[in-house]
């Protein structure tokens, strides 16, 4: 293949990622009168008004505290937790290990509509429904397969002489995870959080069935459901998208070693 | 002795997700099955144990078998597809050096964007009188209106999102082979194509086949992409599974049937996971 073909061919696979992003991102600046109608492809001139009422907007600056609330809160919980699963399979070398895992490995391939029906019963009979601890609580649990896995991998890489020396330097089991293992695990805590705060920031089921008013509504349920009941309003759901979009495209592109590290560890090493 | 305590400790530090895992998904599951075997719709009041009643309505209801068999052509043609374009983005990809990280970086977009997001871009482009998409083409095709159409438009946006997945699995895999057959091949004087199909495609066979599996799961549960795009429509040509447990909980009110749609799709899914699990043991064998 010639070098001309191949940046041809690149160009195309990259044109074709960014394609429907590209176009939100245009229809969102370009005028009003100049929406809804084609061509012109371009806008004539830029047009920050779509931005301005989405941020005018006190539902969706509700939205996107929600969104970072919970994606936050989710990762860290999902961690802590995880870190302390993976290091009992891992470290502790708690018999089973492969057993646990395979079931961790079955709760990620659980289609989630199967527990929406009691989980949302369930929330509203202990008045939980409509609240982000519904949702971080939810997405924690959803998450510890992700978690616990890249984790119980990386522990696995570190040399067990670590774990023993601090044992012997007085140090308790918790102690040598939290002095001596976790220090040393920025890497792959770094690639398990990153993958869990793409999932809680996308998530949409769950975050459809249990919530009922903007009190726990997150970014996609509020872009999906934009208010408009006859004229639906383009402009702002583009700069809407845009804005939802950016954090997890800027985290794509300035860890796409680390995320892409975290998505294929399991499918290729087995 | 010392161990033996060590390892009863070591228990308690998987209390936490045991916990979780218990309240979430554990109690959910036998709750759902309970469920099942009632009637108990909001709207009528109380629920009513009728046993193994909603089971033998599934089986007699044209409108789930219509959903099972969107959901098995949504799964089959989205998994094929990206298969395909996702090894011809892998090869042209994984040996890339200059621009990789840029490279890398906007091959994961689709993936990153929530879906519920990318299901409203994609609805924008699909407009009929204002899409780009019938404009750029000079037709004016009602993507999401037509019974033929929609189904396909649903198909092209997951093949868009998840392409970069089954790409990147399958990069990961090619940069496992090992560089000496490539050497030993261009010795033995095999080119392009007989490379690919004697050392590449074997090769990467298993990893071809772990990401068929691991996206045919997740294609089977496909919600957000079709609850945004069509919602089920146009007359219930892109209802899958998914959508259909949800509108029969959340617009039909009716809890009994829709939990027993949902173990039944639980059921689908896990003969799927299980093939997976024999394709792990049967690789590492």
């Amino acid at each position: 293949m010639s070098a001309a073909t191949r940046f041809v061919l690149l160009a195309v696979v990259a044109l074709y990622c960014v394609a429907p992003f590209l176009w939100q991102l245009i229809s969102s600046l370009k005028p009003a009168g100049e929406l809804l109608a084609l061509p012109p492809l371009l806008p004539t001139r830029m047009s920050f008004a779509h931005y301005a009422a989405v941020f005018g907007d006190h539902a969706f600056a509700r939205m996107i505290a929600n969104s970072v609330i919970v994606a936050t809160a989710t990762t860290m919980l999902s961690l802590a937790v995880g870190a302390l699963a993976a290091f009992a399979l891992s470290v502790l070398r708690l018999p089973h290990r492969t057993a646990m895992l395979g079931m961790l490995l079955a709760v990620s391939m659980f289609p989630p509509i199967a527990t929406v029906s009691p989980l949302f019963l369930l929330l509203n009979a202990v008045g939980l429904r409509d609240t982000l601890f519904a949702l971080i609580l939810t997405y924690t649990t959803f998450s510890l397969p992700l978690s616990v896995w890249l984790l119980a991998r990386f522990f696995d890489q570190l040399p067990r002489e670590l774990y023993v020396a601090a044992r012997a330097d007085g140090c308790t089991a918790f102690g040598a995870l939290r002095r001596v293992i976790l220090p040393l695990s920025t890497p792959g805590l770094l690639a398990a959080g990153l993958l869990v705060f793409v999932f809680c920031w996308n998530e949409f089921l769950f975050a459809l069935s249990f919530t009922a008013t903007q009190a726990s509504r997150t970014i996609p349920v509020g872009i999906a459901l934009f208010p408009g009941l006859h004229e639906i309003p383009y402009g702002e759901i583009a700069a809407a998208s845009v804005v939802a979009t950016l954090p997890v495209v800027a985290l794509a592109f300035a860890f796409q070693r680390r995320i892409f590290d975290g998505l294929t560890a399991g499918a290729v090493k087995g | 002795m010392r161990t033996e305590r060590g390892r009863e400790r070591a228990g308690w530090y998987l209390v936490p997700a045991g916990a979780l895992l218990c309240v979430v998904v554990l109690f959910p599951m036998v709750y759902v099955g309970w469920l099942s075997l009632e009637r108990w719709s909001l709207l009528e009041g109380p629920a009513r144990w009728i046993g193994l009643d909603n089971y033998l309505r599934v089986a007699s209801d044209g409108r789930f078998w219509n959903a099972l068999g969107n959901t098995v052509y949504f799964t089959v043609v989205s998994v094929l597809a990206e298969l395909a374009l996702g090894l011809a983005i892998a090869l042209l990809l994984h040996r890339q050096g200059r621009g990789r990280a840029l490279l890398y970086g906007v091959v994961l977009l689709p993936w990153a964007v929530p879906t519920a997001v990318s299901a409203r871009m994609w609805e924008w482009m699909y407009n009929t009188e204002i899409g780009v998409i019938n404009y750029l083409i000079g037709v004016e095709v009602n993507w999401l209106g037509s019974p033929g159409w929609a189904m396909h438009a649903a198909i092209a946006m997951d093949v868009w999102k998840s392409t970069p997945f089954v790409a990147l699995l399958l990069i990961a895999g090619l940069q496992g082979i090992p560089g000496d057959l490539y050497r030993a091949a261009a010795v033995d004087g095999a080119r392009g194509a007989m490379v690919l199909r004697t050392i590449t495609l074997p090769l990467l066979a298993p990893v071809m086949l772990v990401a068929v599996v691991f996206r045919a799961i997740d294609a089977f549960r496909v919600f957000d992409t079709i609850y945004v795009l069509t919602g089920g429509g146009p007359a219930d040509s892109t209802e899958t599974l998914s959508i259909y447990v949800y509108r029969t909980l959340f617009h039909s009110l009716e809890f009994g049937y829709g939990s027993a749609l949902a173990v039944v799709t639980l059921g689908c899914a896990a003969l799927l996971t299980m093939a997976y699990v024999r394709l792990l043991t049967w690789r590492t064998q």
